[in-house]
């Protein structure tokens, strides 16, 4: 069951690779993906047998993040099609640059790329041993690099260097953090102890505290770039900016979840050490440092997608700060998270349509599309409220728990910052989300409203219905694996 | 732990100072193919016990980071036609006392953590060293060519820290750490490849356009 939850997609990349019409590859891509989330939802019901030896299993944390993938790759293989489906072939006018032109990557890469990334993403969810975690993140950097560079221009070219080159090197760091938590479990040069996280949870006890301590720094320090925390977020605004609309939904909605992951099970062993505090420590001072970051760049954002990045390194930081508080701060960050994929997907789509209708990115430029885009337009707005965690909406839910959290355990100060930036980052943007929104559509020759493309908003309103009822009620069955993996965060 | 262990770990630590302060980026190139060696000859030389494990790593760290590796570099570098130099933003006398510092800084930090027994003296603060050499190569050499070795150069740090705490992964691990590294520099050179075919150089210094 897990092999094969890793496997279909990994082979399916390959077969499209080799498939040399578009039409087929497409089906293979949507195959994929809903296979795969009939899978996962059934792993989701009852956790399949763990394989060698335990090392790759699905632990309740696994299983969320597992779902939450599949579902939104599901939405967004959808989206692609209709996506490449409206790419058109040969030479395209560059939206950013007058008289510049780019060419499109090929389309078997993309979609071969794309499903490579899927495996690996998948590959990070069932991973328990350390090493092969490391393995598996290290993977999807790789497998999502040429997705960032299909648009070829050298905007995107410049991008994806960055974004290898600051990933990679925080995922060096992160395999110096497997090495010192090696130390730390076997100081003595005794029996080594295999780094899967059951044993080492078993053994929390006699962990060497300095090891461990060094090892968690790293740890933070490595995953976290990938997370996108500040101050080592600085390849995020660009990656998500430059890529593809869907693929910016993929990097924000599922791959930073899964860099939380590792960065989760590698804090665990920390609070199951007895270090809690120092743990809730660094999620917080990372977590306000991504806050602050956020709205000090959102409040000046120009760029609508760079401005959704940016979202995303604040809503990292709303878990970051959600984790640090500990406590029920840690289910309201897990929930957080699951809204967050949500709603960043569907406001990524909706970018994209947005993209394809006016051709260019600048907030300046765009004006009424809640009159040329009778679906994108509404939906943008609602996303907006969405995503500034208004009611009725998930993430309203998600960030009242988190600010009740910190108010009964007390830390009056924090959470009062932590108002006080959510409130900047609200303010920075419903300037741009309602200037986009209102008004009238002018040059560029647009006025009159456009019929849209189901394809183009369907996946955006079923995210944005799903946002909307985990605001009205938290499902049972998702109530009780985030109960289940909050309780096993211990502390 | 021999002589001979001891004189590796020391040539380990010269072989950054050389890559801190060469203006060749063939050297460089060299360089990187000597610490791929030396990091295959380490386990052969330590006390711990030679088994199948160690024979398949060492085999395919001396292939890969000795022999692939700089094998693409220096095709990278041909077809790139650019100059061979390695133009640095901070100079290279500079660089060495940033070398220096650095490994002053290591060596205070493996002794300010426990010492774990059955470990040399010098092998925990020489991998650091190749680690933090990478990792200030990254940020202050221009070319993205450089940048990409650097990468290497703190993996080859990394590794060796691994075979300085006597920490064996599991072999499925080393394999799976090894493969996403030869995919790394796969990618990586794909990149350096279509930057220089978009801006005639590889330079980093003109990736600016994208900022706030």
């Amino acid at each position: 069951m897990i092999a094969a939850l890793v496997l279909l997609p990994l082979l399916a990349g390959l077969a499209a690779l080799l498939v040399r019409r578009d039409g087929p590859r497409r089906t293979v891509l949507l195959l994929t993906a809903f296979v795969h989330l009939g899978l996962s939802a059934s792993a989701w019901r009852r956790a399949p047998a763990p394989l060698w030896n335990g090392w790759l299993a699905l632990d309740p944390a696994g299983r969320l993040f597992l779902g939450v993938t599949s579902l939104l790759f599901a939405v967004a293989a959808v989206y692609a099609v209709g996506f490449l489906a409206r790419e058109e072939k040969g030479k395209q006018k560059d939206a950013d640059e007058a008289g510049a032109f780019f060419l499109n990557g090929p389309e078997a890469i993309f979609v071969g790329c794309l499903l490579f990334f899927f495996s690996a993403m998948t590959f990070v969810t069932v991973c328990q041993h350390f090493g092969l975690l490391w393995v598996a993140v290290e993977a999807t950097t790789l497998a999502s690099a040429p997705l960032i560079y299909f648009h070829r221009n050298h905007r995107s070219l410049e991008a994806v260097w960055k974004y290898l080159v600051v990933c990679s090197v925080g995922i060096a760091l992160a395999l110096v953090g497997n090495l010192f938590l090696a130390v730390a479990a076997a100081p003595n040069g005794g029996p080594a102890v295999p780094l899967v996280l059951s044993e080492i949870l078993n053994q929390a006890g006699h962990l060497n505290v300095p090891w461990l301590r060094a090892a968690l720094v790293f740890f933070f320090v490595g995953y976290g770039t990938k997370m996108g925390l500040a101050p080592m977020h600085t390849w995020l605004p660009d990656a998500h900016s430059e890529s593809p609309s869907v693929v910016s939904a993929l990097l924000s909605g599922a791959l930073l979840n899964c860099a939380f992951l590792a960065l989760w099970r590698a804090a665990q062993t920390g609070v199951a050490a007895g270090q809690a505090a120092f743990v809730q420590d660094l999620f917080l001072i990372l977590g306000l440092a991504s806050l602050a970051v956020a709205a000090v760049f959102i409040l000046g954002q120009t760029d609508f997608k760079r401005l959704l990045a940016y979202s995303s390194v604040e809503h990292m930081g709303v878990i970051a700060f959600g984790m640090g508080i500990g406590g029920s701060g840690v289910f309201a960050a897990l929930l957080h998270s699951v809204n967050h994929s949500l709603v960043k997907g569907m406001l990524f789509l909706l970018a994209g349509n947005i993209l394809a209708a006016y051709r260019t990115k600048a907030v300046a430029q765009v004006r009424g599309v809640s009159r040329l885009l009778p679906v994108t337009g509404p939906l943008w707005l609602a996303g907006f409220f969405a995503i500034s965690g208004m009611p009725p909406f998930g993430t309203f839910l998600s960030e009242l728990l988190i600010v009740k959290a910190g108010l009964d355990s007390g830390r009056w100060g924090v959470t009062g910052v932590f108002l006080l930036l959510l409130t900047l980052v609200f303010i920075g943007m419903s300037r741009c989300f309602l200037n986009m929104a209102q008004g009238r559509p002018d040059g560029n020759g647009l006025v009159s409203p456009t019929k849209e493309k189901r394809i183009a908003f369907l996946p955006s309103l079923f995210l944005g219905a799903l946002s909307l009822w985990l605001g009205l009620t938290v499902p049972g069955f998702l109530q009780r694996l985030l109960q289940e993996t909050a309780a096993r965060w211990g502390g | 732990m021999s002589a001979w262990d001891q004189a590796l770990w020391v040539a380990f630590i010269l072989l950054n100072f050389l890559l801190l302060g060469t203006s060749r980026l063939s050297v460089c190139v060299r360089v990187l193919s000597a610490q791929g060696f030396l990091l295959a000859a380490l386990p052969w030389l330590s006390s711990s016990a030679i088994t199948g494990h160690t024979v398949v790593l060492s085999a395919a760290s001396a292939l890969l980071k000795g022999l692939v590796f700089p094998w693409f570099f220096m095709r990278a570098l041909d077809a790139a036609e650019v100059r061979r130099e390695v133009e640095p933003y901070v100079g290279f006398g500079a660089s060495l006392f940033v070398g220096l510092a650095a490994l002053g800084f290591c060596v205070w930090l493996a002794r300010a953590l426990p010492h774990p027994s059955a470990v040399s003296n010098v092998a925990l603060p020489a991998s650091l060293f190749a680690l933090m050499t990478g990792l200030f190569l990254i940020v202050s050499r221009k070319k993205a060519i450089t940048q990409a070795l650097a990468y290497l150069v703190m993996e080859n740090g990394a590794t060796a820290l691994g075979m300085a705490l006597l920490h064996w992964e599991p072999l499925v691990v080393e394999l799976g750490i090894l493969l996403d590294l030869f995919a790394a520099v796969f990618v990586m050179g794909i990149a350096v490849y279509h930057i220089n075919r978009e801006f005639d150089h590889i330079d980093t210094d003109r990736l600016n356009y994208l900022k706030d």
